[in-house]
Formats: structure tokens, C-alpha cells, sequence
């Protein structure tokens, strides 16, 4: 028991040592700020409801994480840093964790207690809440969650307590010594039980919300615009520089590039195919930065599959025909990184697989592409025809064009793509009503676990439908070890051969930023960014 | 005119709700849900969703509920992708936005537009007709969507004149490139309709007659001229209007005003179903009141006209 928790401590050592110095805005001493502290950045039009129980997408988790804070934040290279906890211990197997809360108070001067992390977390599984990250809450392991969200167990039964007003006791189901990591993600945030309680769904509303990050609502637009105004009760607030954060709505990404440039906005995302002539236009404003997702096409795995996909070689063939390093060169021209495996290569305390395809060069993968499609019995005598889906979008367009164009001339394969609403192409995926998808995922906090549980056979994400007993139990033994990364590794190896995705690339954040906006967190992969760590520099 | 007006009121009430069953069965029949998403939802957590928003009853039962709060509490019901906002508050938000833009383009482009119809008309075959007629072409084959992203480089980029998009509660600068690219190719519109019935007019008996009793030729245009000119304009103007109160869907969207068309297109792709019922009747409504005060307007300018 001890001698398998190595790794564990170690891990935690390294958290725990990190966790002595908290973190705000580091100004430099000879730095001139700009007299107007006010960032501006640019989401899609989709900001939702500023409820961190209920946040789905990252826009939205960008405006509530400054609304909030949990036990711990995000460290500019993504390392857990303290928020609301000043320490924690946990017990020898990483099954109890114990924060120590500091003296923090709400936006309405009421302090931050442990009772209010405990009403937050259950009120996150609580089935009349129906969050869908609901689910969230029993991936981190926290003790009962999966049994509460299915009406099967009260809501008191999760492993979370509050022992006094200032000391959380977290219980775990299983083996977590990576769980400091997932504490930045809203869905563990607290919430104040007593706004909640008495103004119902309205809570979240300007004039009546009560958050405990360095900022307070002062607008709500939704389409239009976010805007917060700095929070005088914040427990850090002296260190706070930025007095004001704008999200503005600005749904065409190339409109976002023109009001960019024209001064409207801070931070834009750079319009797809434009890094190249940006880059080099102005160099010091343009970044790509590693993102923590993996583009990949999703294999139907199951009976409903055509016979072809059934063949582990056709699999093998079409994986290998994809060059990867024309679509990141050719296509993307955006930093993207060429993927032969799943689970994101910046993922913490994981060690890249050695995928043999990706050690061969593009012409061996072809010959080995058509020497197993050969094999299989098909080629020009016998061509195969497979159907492509994917959600409307050019650049996903430019991807399949590409990849279909491969498979054709190498292959001689035909693929019949249709573009769908993104509505429907989810809906299919999960129900694996296709042949093949376009599919991507980010994780959802930093341990590999985010990624290699989807190949999980009873993982709702499994949109391939793969089912490999030897995969589930390996995920299973993940769980319970002290160190998972040969696990993790081996099941990426399996995943390699029997072909349920066919990662194609890992994401880069490719976006626009004035040079005047420092304190950015170009190291987290995960991009979780504060303004409170912030500032403006006076042009 | 009392007996029409009720008339026409006690038909648009039955059409309200046949556009109310239609578009709810058209809603559910589309694939895709308000809770479909790139992260699949465990089917405890789905029941729990379901559950919440009254989903999991019948169909029939789920539509009578619905036209039961819309006609006895004015309630349209939660929006199921704003979770803390209801439609009400969506429309509260979404539609002044649109109404004051629209009004203002609504303006702008029937003045406009009637004068350089009636400027074309009496210059007719002059160089400034020819001008006016060039004007009218080239602003109605200029869809909105390639002159918004024009305006915004010439006023926001080059001359920092005025905001690029955004609303800022309806400040000036944010208000006037949404009204000018919603409005130029009505303008355009309406300045053809106008010429062509206004050059049909003044070639009337009626005017002949006027002119040959000495009457000046302004008076002719305003006095005789104008009232039978407009016609075809009024009844143009009517959809024009319910068109730009309600909003255009490519100007909200390039301009990210938060106008009702945002929202209408947003609720559409999210399957938000409530929204996109509530907005549809806002609209159904919108139309058919716009289209009544027409026919009377119509009445009003043409004594031959009695309903």
C-alpha cells in the first residue's frame, strides 16, 4: 500500500509545495500601467447562465471563473495554485482530502465557509438541479455522486463535510491523488446556499448575485455583452489590477479580427487559414499556444457499423493513409500538432506513448495503408465507399476534403461526407448512427484520466461505441494505482491497433492579443485565465 | 370598418395557433435537442433534465400546457438553454433592441426612399434619374451581409467613427451602421416602387387636368400626385416594417446587437424550444397586426377602397 503511493506523494509533495505562495497580478516594479484598466476579450455568442453548477461550455466557465473561486485556482503553467483553501492534507491512500479554507469573504461581505463548498458540490448532483456536468462530480471520484445524481442515495451522502466553518473533508471512492487538479473546474465551486436558496433561478441575475471571486457581475447581455466590475470584498483584492472585464459577443470570427484591429476588443481568436499572414505581419501580437484537445474522427465500432469497418485492417489502412502532417502544415497553418494518439501530449504527469506509426516516415505508413487494405480483399477491383459526418463549418470541411482526397488516391476509397447542424451530429454520434464522425475533445482537468476514460466501454462519451474488456479493466486498475502512466500507456497502445479514432491533431489556442495585456497564461494548456492576475501596460 | 377590424381579429386567433401547432410540431420533429451537446448526458442525469422541463410527458399534453400559459399567463415559459432566463426575459432583452434599430431604419428608409422615387420621377430621364435608378440597382444587388462588413472597415477601421458591433444600451454610434446596412437596399426598393407609380400617376388624366388649369407643379406632386403614388408603397411598407422591428437576422448576428433575430437564429440551432415558440408567435403576432394596419391605412389613402 505504501511502496504503490510513491508516485502519489510525490505528486502531492509537488502540489503542496506549490501551494505555500498564492497567486495575483505580478507588476512589475518599472512597468507603466494604463490609466484605463479595463480588458476586453471576445467569446461567441454563448454565454449562458453565470450559475457554476451549471456551466457547459468555456466561455462561459471564463466569466464565472472570475465571478468565483474555488479551493483552488489554475497556476499560469496550469499547476493547481490556492484560492479559497490556503493548504490541504490527504490521508496515505489519496482517498480523503482535507482543505483548510482561509478568511474569504462573499461580494456581500458574508464569509466563505466550508458549508458553502458543501451545498455547492451537492447541489451539483442534485437531481432537481440537473446540471449535465452532474456527472463531473463522480469522474473526480468524490464519494456516492453517481448514486445521488440517480435518485438512488440523499444528496447528504456525498463525500464532502464540512468539519468546521474554515476545514472541508472531501472522501474519495477511489485512489485520487491527481483530485487538487480538478478543484479549479466550476462545477466544484461554492456557491452562496443563502442567495441560492431565497431568489431560485433568478439568482444568477446582476442585481442579485453573490460570487466570491475578485469580481461581481455588473452586466448581463447575453449576444451583447458581460461586464464585471472588481469585487472590494475579494480576499486578494489589494493585489487585484483590473478594475474592469468586458466579454464581448462577436460571432464572426473575421468581423473579430476587423474590430481587433480597430481597437474594440483586446483578444480575438485568429480567423482559420490567417495565422501565416498574421504572424508575420505582426509578430508580436499573434500566439499560438498548445490547447488541451485532440481532433479526431470517431470510428463506429459497433454492429450497426458497415462490414468493412468491421476489418481491423481496413482501420489500420484508412488511420495510416491520413499524412497528419498536411493537415497542420497545409490546412490548419495555425502551430496544431500532428496526433497518432488520444490523450493530449501537455497533459500532466503523462508520458507521450511511442505509437509506431508515428515513428515511420509518411511513405512507409502508405505502403503499410495499402499492403493491409490489399489484404483485406478490397482496392480498385472491389473500391470501398464509406459516409463522412461533420457539423457545417468550413475548417472542418477543409480537414475531411483533404483526408478523403488521401484515402482516394492512396486508396482508392470514396467517402460521401454531409454537413449537419452540430445539434444532430452530436445526437448521431452518441447513438452511433454513422459510419464515420468528426469528433474532438478537451479535457476537462489536467490528468489523463480526461482523455483515455472515453475509451471506456460504459463512458456515455464513447461515441465510437468501442467495447474492449482488456481497455476496462485497465481503466479500472488506472483507478485504484498509484501510478496509472504504463496503464494509461497501454491502453493507448491498444487503441492504436484496434483503430476506434483516428487522431488526426492536437489543438493550438491560435489568437490575437494586444501588446499592451500582460499576465496571460500562455503556459496552461487548459487556458484557464484570470483577469485578477492581470494587467494593462500604458501603450 | 369596426365590423372588419373585429373580423379580421377573430381570424388571426386561430391563426396564431395553427402557427403555434405547426411550429412546435415542426420543432420536435427536427433532430437534435436542446440538450444535445459535444458531451453526451448519462441517461440519470437526462431523466433529471427531462423531468425538470416537463419533457417527459406527452407530446399533446406538453403543447396544451403550453398554449394554456401563453393565453391565460402571458408565460412563454424557461428558455432550456438560458437556465436562469425565461422567454419572456429573452424577449424583454432582445426585442427593443431590434424594435429601436428597425424603427429608425424603418424611417430612414421611407423618407429617403420616397423622396428619391419622386425625385427620379419628376426628373425622369434626366441625369439625375439616371443617377438615382443607378443608385437603386447597385444598392439592391449589395445583400446586406457584403455591405455590413464594408461599412465596419470604412467607419469603424478606417475613420473610427463609429462602433464596429455591439449595442452599449443603444448609444449613437453603435445604432447607426446596424440601421444603415438594414435599411439601403429598402431604401432601394422603395425609391423604384415610388418612381414607377409616381411616373404612372403624373401621366394620369387627373393630373393632366390639374396642370391645364395652371396649378404649380409642387402643388400638382403634393396636393394630387403623392396620395395615389403611394399606394403600392404603403403596401409594400407593411411587411418592410413587421421585416425590420422584428429584426433582420444578418444584421443582429454580424453585429452582435442582441437583437431578437440573435436570439431567433441561436434558439433555432440550439433547439431551445421554448424560444424559438415564443419568438415565432412574437412574430406570427407582429405580422398579422402590421398586415391589418395596412389594409386600413390602404382605405384611408384610396376612397374606392370599403371594406
Amino acid at each position: 500500500m505504501k511502496l504503490r503511493n510513491v508516485l502519489g506523494v510525490a505528486i502531492a509533495a509537488a502540489l503542496l509545495s506549490s501551494t505555500a505562495m498564492t497567486y495575483a497580478a505580478d507588476v512589475p516594479a518599472d512597468a507603466k500601467l494604463a490609466a484605463e484598466q479595463v480588458f476586453k476579450y471576445r467569446v461567441l455568442d454563448n454565454i449562458r447562465a453565470l450559475d457554476p453548477q451549471l456551466v457547459e461550455d468555456v466561455d462561459t466557465a471564463y466569466v464565472t471563473n472570475q465571478l468565483f473561486e474555488g479551493l483552488y485556482n489554475a497556476g499560469p503553467d496550469g499547476e493547481p495554485v490556492p484560492g479559497v483553501a490556503e493548504s490541504y492534507t490527504a490521508n496515505d491512500d489519496f482517498t480523503v482530502f482535507t482543505f483548510k479554507l482561509r478568511d474569504a469573504k462573499w461580494s456581500n461581505g458574508d464569509p466563505v465557509t466550508a458549508q458553502d463548498f458543501v451545498f455547492g458540490w451537492q447541489r451539483a448532483v442534485d437531481p432537481a438541479l440537473a446540471s449535465t456536468y452532474a456527472y463531473f462530480v463522480g469522474l473526480v471520484n468524490i464519494a456516492n455522486a453517481d448514486d445521488i445524481v440517480a435518485g438512488k442515495k440523499p444528496l447528504t451522502d456525498l463525500g464532502v463535510k464540512a468539519i468546521d466553518d474554515k476545514t472541508l473533508e472531501v472522501t474519495l471512492r477511489a485512489s485520487t491523488p491527481w483530485f487538487p487538479r480538478t478543484l479549479a473546474h466550476g462545477t466544484l465551486f461554492p456557491v452562496n446556499q443563502k442567495v441560492v436558496t431565497e431568489k431560485g433561478a433568478d439568482w444568477t441575475k446582476p442585481e442579485n448575485i453573490v460570487g466570491n471571486g475578485a469580481y461581481v457581475l455588473a452586466e448581463n447581455s447575453p449576444g451583447e455583452r458581460v461586464v464585471l466590475k472588481r469585487n472590494p470584498n475579494y480576499w486578494n483584492n489589494d493585489k487585484t489590477v483590473i478594475e474592469e472585464v468586458q466579454f464581448l459577443t462577436i460571432n464572426d470570427e473575421n468581423q473579430g479580427l476587423t474590430r481587433w484591429r480597430a481597437g474594440e476588443v483586446d483578444q480575438t481568436d485568429v480567423p482559420a487559414g490567417q495565422y501565416p499572414a498574421l504572424e508575420a505581419e505582426m509578430p508580436d501580437q499573434v500566439y499560438s499556444v498548445p490547447q488541451f484537445c485532440t481532433y479526431y474522427l470517431s470510428v463506429n465500432m459497433t454492429d450497426s457499423a458497415p462490414d468493412a469497418l468491421k476489418d481491423k485492417g481496413v482501420r489500420q489502412a484508412l488511420n495510416l493513409a491520413i499524412d497528419r502532417d498536411i493537415i497542420v502544415n497545409a490546412v490548419l497553418q495555425g502551430g496544431q500538432q500532428p496526433a497518432y494518439s488520444f490523450t493530449n501530449p501537455n497533459t500532466a504527469g503523462f508520458t507521450m506513448p511511442t505509437i509506431a506509426a508515428a515513428g515511420m516516415t509518411q511513405e512507409e505508413r502508405d505502403a503499410k495503408a495499402k499492403e493491409l487494405f490489399a489484404a483485406a480483399g478490397y482496392g480498385p477491383d472491389k473500391p470501398l465507399t464509406l459516409d463522412y459526418i461533420y457539423n457545417t463549418s468550413e475548417a472542418h470541411k477543409a480537414i475531411i476534403v483533404a483526408v478523403s482526397q488521401m484515402w482516394k488516391e492512396k486508396l482508392g476509397v470514396n467517402i460521401n461526407m454531409s454537413d449537419m447542424e452540430f445539434a444532430v451530429l452530436s445526437d448521431r454520434r452518441h447513438t452511433q448512427d454513422y459510419e464515420l464522425a468528426r469528433n474532438a475533445w478537451c479535457g476537462d482537468y489536467n490528468e489523463a484520466s480526461t482523455f483515455v476514460s472515453l475509451y471506456d466501454s460504459k463512458s456515455e462519451q464513447n461515441d465510437s461505441g468501442w467495447s474492449n474488456p482488456e481497455v476496462d479493466k485497465l481503466l479500472a486498475d488506472a483507478k485504484l494505482a498509484a501510478d496509472p502512466g504504463p496503464m494509461y500507456e497501454q491502453i493507448e497502445q491498444i487503441a492504436a491497433e484496434e483503430v476506434p479514432i483516428m487522431p488526426i491533431y492536437f489543438y493550438a489556442k491560435v489568437f490575437l492579443q494586444k501588446p499592451t495585456v500582460k499576465g496571460w497564461p500562455y503556459d496552461n494548456v487548459e487556458q484557464t485565465w484570470y483577469a485578477k492576475d492581470m494587467y494593462i501596460t500604458a501603450e | 370598418m369596426i365590423a372588419f377590424i373585429l373580423k379580421r381579429l377573430a381570424v388571426a386567433i386561430p391563426t396564431l395557433l395553427v402557427l403555434i401547432i405547426l411550429s412546435f410540431i415542426l420543432m420536435k420533429v427536427a433532430p437534435g435537442s436542446p440538450f444535445s451537446g459535444e458531451k453526451a448526458i448519462p441517461e440519470t442525469v437526462m431523466k433529471n433534465i427531462l423531468a425538470r422541463y416537463g419533457l417527459d410527458k406527452p407530446q399533446w399534453q406538453q403543447l396544451l400546457e403550453y398554449i394554456y400559459n401563453i393565453i391565460f399567463r402571458f408565460d412563454f415559459g424557461p428558455s432550456f438553454v438560458y437556465r436562469d432566463r425565461t422567454v419572456n426575459d429573452i424577449i424583454a432583452q432582445g426585442f427593443p433592441v431590434t424594435v429601436k434599430y428597425g424603427f429608425f431604419a424603418f424611417i430612414f428608409a421611407t423618407v429617403i426612399g420616397v423622396a428619391m422615387g419622386i425625385f427620379a420621377a419628376i426628373r425622369h430621364n434626366s441625369w439625375g434619374d439616371y443617377l438615382a435608378v443607378g443608385f437603386t440597382v447597385g444598392a439592391q444587388v449589395v445583400p446586406n451581409f457584403v455591405l455590413a462588413p464594408i461599412l465596419v472597415l470604412v467607419f469603424t477601421l478606417w475613420l473610427r467613427w463609429l462602433a464596429g458591433g455591439g449595442w452599449n444600451d443603444g448609444q449613437w454610434n453603435y445604432v447607426v451602421l446596424p440601421v444603415i446596412a438594414l435599411a439601403t437596399s429598402y431604401v432601394a426598393n422603395i425609391a423604384r416602387i415610388m418612381r414607377s407609380s409616381m411616373l404612372e400617376v403624373l401621366h394620369s388624366n387627373f393630373i393632366r387636368t390639374a396642370r391645364a388649369k395652371g396649378m404649380p407643379g409642387w402643388q400638382v406632386i403634393v396636393k394630387h400626385a403623392l396620395k395615389p403614388a403611394m399606394l403600392p408603397v404603403v403596401s409594400y411598407l407593411g411587411p418592410v416594417f413587421v421585416g425590420m422591428i422584428t429584426g433582420s437576422v444578418v444584421i443582429d448576428l454580424f453585429f452582435s446587437t442582441g437583437g431578437i433575430g440573435q436570439w431567433f437564429v441561436n434558439s433555432a440551432l440550439g433547439r431551445d424550444y421554448s424560444t424559438i415558440l415564443g419568438i415565432t408567435i412574437l412574430l406570427g403576432a407582429l405580422t398579422i397586426a402590421a398586415n391589418l394596419v395596412v389594409d386600413i391605412l390602404y382605405a384611408w389613402i384610396d376612397p374606392k377602397i370599403r371594406y
